[in-house]
């Protein structure tokens, strides 16, 4: 089951750079929200807040309040802890090439102290049914390596692996951008199934994207957030004029 | 000749005694400067390392010779013997030269080049891989072994045996502190021989072209050993950097 | 998979600990690598800045025994056989360099050179002091300067061949373009165009080769053999700084050992000075002829 996220009073900041200013929004539980915007309007920046990857850059640094639940994740929790509750997806599938595909998926529960050979099994074909990649490659384990797989394959099944521990949030960012359509779709039907049971917070370029699976979306603009509503309302109805330029494609 | 086999044996036999410490040594130098040193000290601890790359063999052997073999001989040797003279292998008279010390000083010796060898490697890395293994909920050293080490292992086989296959031809240091005596002990304290310093040592005794011949055919032998370490570990270091995107930190 | 479970809190507490375990551990391994250096360095400082002094730069050695002396010949002994490296190596390395990147892209004999280059590198120095002895010493049936001259300069001529043939390949394509869409021919191009921008590294490459050779022992054992006294002649042995340290270290007198640790003072400074120009030297060119 997923978790609501309360964001209160974001900053960020590269080195001397102000990237994100003062972001505050409410991302309902169980549900699929939309983040969109420019290139290096910061919404990536964020959606890395949110797991706390953005500090792995030695000279990044947030201030501001991040709930999860009750838990606040800069506060209440080590960056270990929320990472694991927090699942992410990249924009570049990113399996690793030297472990065959059951061991990517189960490598999370592998980190967590899981050993079992029946628990392992399980979850990990679960994972796979979830990512919708079992039938594909439900012969090949063991046998194949991660990266022997097609890109879209790959994404699914850095999916899968991030399913694999259990997440309440399930953060993408760009995850289809590197794909070709057909993948893309099948990611999207992916999304659409996978959010009555996480919360999922997806960062896209991909407007059209945007309207078919999320029920709210933001718009990002340097750094800021300028609007935050139900999907159809943003695309329909915008209040900001600044949403609706980059809606009707005057900028972006 | 079977007293050249013995001395190939005796050259393995050291190098064995330096594979197991060294390379996790260099390895800890290499996790340390690419992973966890803060960047500030970056370049002064790789630059210090190469500078020890840099002094010439005689320089150390004669650190070792007034250094290292008095600590071998009334410190180190006497405390290896108390507590673990039980397994054999420091049995015998200790003059502070032998095996274990020449051990020693070729492992200082090579650590550097192992080092920033391994270096290169773990930065031929894509951040991406890193990045996995953290969202995962990894915590740093998680995130090496699995991101980072496990994706360079053939990798860094290839920069120890370029470290070993510089050991092997390694002479002024190690003539000066092996003791020079063509035999095969057990005892880490014994003296003995390794194909390099058996040349520059009996050269200048060399009398007679078959003296002088059966050097130059240890020459060889040495020779050819090295090459072929060399070029195995080349190519496995090759393998994985030759697609190496630059790494952005 | 309640994550507050206590044994998830047990196993976090571990994996926190083998963390810590392990930068520990890191830490204690760069420290021990980088004492022995500061432990050499000091040792030479403490020992061999006390023997330094103006007989030791002008003087050669003393007849067995007697006190004073010094290592004067030793030292012009080295530079004269580096010189001889140098002019030998360098104009080799260089053009091989050039042949590598310009003239033999693709071309079967150029990875025959490259391969060439690569195991000449990995040969160790002893063996090549040993071929040189057969080829040239025992031919001339004396021991010389230049015999020791062309040990060193084969073997700086691999890294310098190396580095030239990439400096080479960072200079862009379009500058060549730009010289040959002018009417200038290849030869020149190469010369006065791609040599230049790439200078700063390929000189750099050559200072580090000469790093290298200038601590070589092993090969001169062979090939100059060494000198007691005052040698200019190319075809007589000669002395060098390396060989006499060598000399003195392993001998049982406490004369010859100070002199030894003043020699070895000196030959650090003189390659950690190479060490550091190359540093040095490298960054510029890094921000001038690079990309």
């Amino acid at each position: 089951m997923g978790v609501d996220i309360r964001v209160e009073n974001l900053n960020a900041w590269y080195g001397q750079t102000h990237t994100l200013h003062d972001v505050s929004l409410h991302i309902p539980a169980n549900h699929a929200t939309a983040l969109i915007g420019p290139s290096g309007c910061g919404k990536s920046t964020f959606v890395r807040c949110l797991n706390r990857m953005h500090e792995t850059n030695p000279i990044a640094r947030a201030e501001g309040s991040v709930r999860m639940g009750d838990v606040d994740i800069y506060k209440d929790a080590s960056p270990v802890e929320i990472r694991r509750r927090v699942g992410m997806v990249f924009q570049r599938p990113n399996p690793f090439p030297t472990m065959s595909i059951y061991d990517n998926v189960a490598s999370g529960l592998k980190l967590n102290g899981f050993r079992k050979k029946r628990i392992l099994d399980e979850v990990v074909e679960r994972s796979l049914k979830q990512a919708a990649l079992w039938e594909e490659v439900k012969d090949d384990l063991r046998k194949k390596s991660g990266a022997s797989l097609s890109g879209g394959q790959q994404q699914r099944m850095c999916i899968a692996r991030a399913l694999a521990v259990d997440p309440e949030v399930l953060l993408m960012d760009e995850p289809a951008s590197a794909l070709d359509p057909v993948s893309t779709s099948k990611i999207e039907d992916l999304i659409f199934q996978l959010k009555s049971e996480y919360t999922i917070v997806i960062v896209t370029h991909n407007m059209q994207q945007a309207a078919r699976v999320a029920e709210r979306t933001g718009f990002f603009l340097n750094g800021k957030l300028v609007e935050f509503d139900a999907t159809h309302k943003i695309f329909t109805n915008p209040s900001d004029k600044r949403t609706e330029d980059y809606i009707t494609g005057r900028f972006g | 000749m079977g007293s050249r086999l013995r001395r190939l044996w005796r050259a393995a036999l050291y190098l064995w005694h330096s594979c197991y410490l060294v390379p996790r040594a260099a390895l800890g130098v290499a996790i340390f400067i690419t992973e966890l040193c803060p960047q500030r000290l970056r370049a002064p601890i790789s630059f210090l390392t190469e500078l020890l790359a840099a002094i010439p063999s005689v320089v150390y052997g004669l650190w070792a010779v007034f250094v290292l073999v008095p600590i071998m001989r009334d410190q180190l040797g006497p405390f290896l013997y108390k507590t673990l003279g039980w397994t054999g292998f420091f049995e015998g008279a200790n003059f502070g030269v032998g095996l274990l010390t020449a051990s020693i000083i070729l492992a200082i010796m090579i650590l550097p080049i192992i080092s920033s060898l391994t270096r290169d490697i773990m930065n031929a890395v894509p951040n991406s891989q890193r990045e996995a293994v953290l969202a995962l909920g990894a915590t740093r050293w998680e995130m090496i072994r699995i991101g980072v080490l496990r994706n360079s292992r053939i990798g860094i086989v290839g920069a120890i045996m370029l470290g070993l296959g510089r050991a092997l031809g390694e002479t002024m240091a190690v003539t000066m502190v092996i003791g020079n005596h063509p035999d095969i002990a057990k005892s880490l304290f014994a003296p003995g021989y390794t194909l390099a310093s058996v040349i520059a040592n009996e050269f200048s005794e060399a009398t007679g072209d078959l003296y002088l011949s059966a050097l130059i055919e240890i020459g060889l032998a040495l020779f050819l050993v090295t090459i072929v370490v060399n070029a195995v570990a080349r190519l496995m270091v090759w393998a994985v950097t030759r697609n190496a995107p630059a790494r952005v930190n | 998979m309640n994550f507050q479970s206590k044994s998830m809190r047990l196993n976090t507490a571990w994996r926190s600990a083998a963390n810590y375990l392990v930068s520990g551990l890191s830490i204690l391994a760069t420290v021990l690598v980088i004492l022995p250096l500061l432990a050499i360095l000091f040792y030479l400082l403490y020992k061999g800045t006390s023997s330094l002094n103006w007989a030791f730069f002008t003087h050669i050695p003393a007849p067995v025994g007697e006190s004073g002396g010094g290592m004067a010949n030793s030292i012009v002994g080295s530079g004269i056989i580096l010189l001889l490296a140098s002019l030998m190596g360098v104009p080799i390395g260089i053009a091989a360099g050039v042949y590598l990147a310009e003239f033999g892209r693709g071309r079967p004999f150029a990875t025959a050179v490259r391969f060439t280059a690569d195991v000449l590198n990995g040969v160790p120095s002893i063996v090549m002091g040993i071929a040189i002895y057969s080829l040239i010493v025992m031919q001339q049936k004396h021991f010389s300067a230049l015999a020791g001259g062309v040990a060193l300069a084969i073997m700086m001529v691999p890294t310098i061949t190396r580095t030239t043939e990439e400096m080479l390949a960072t200079v862009p394509h379009a500058v060549r373009e730009a010289a040959f869409g002018l009417g200038i021919p290849k030869w020149r191009t190469v010369l006065s165009i791609s040599l230049r921008t790439a200078s700063p590294g390929i000189i750099t490459g050559c200072m580090l080769a000469f790093a290298r050779v200038a601590g070589e022992t092993a090969p001169l054992l062979f090939t100059a053999f060494g000198n007691e006294f005052w040698s200019f002649d190319l075809n007589q042995p000669i002395a060098a700084l390396p060989l006499q340290i060598y000399k003195y270290a392993i001998s049982p007198y406490d004369e010859w050992h100070r002199l030894a640790w003043a020699g070895a003072l000196v030959l650090i400074a003189m390659i950690m000075v190479s060490v550091t120009l190359v540093r040095i030297f490298a960054n510029r060119g890094a921000l001038k002829g690079g990309n």
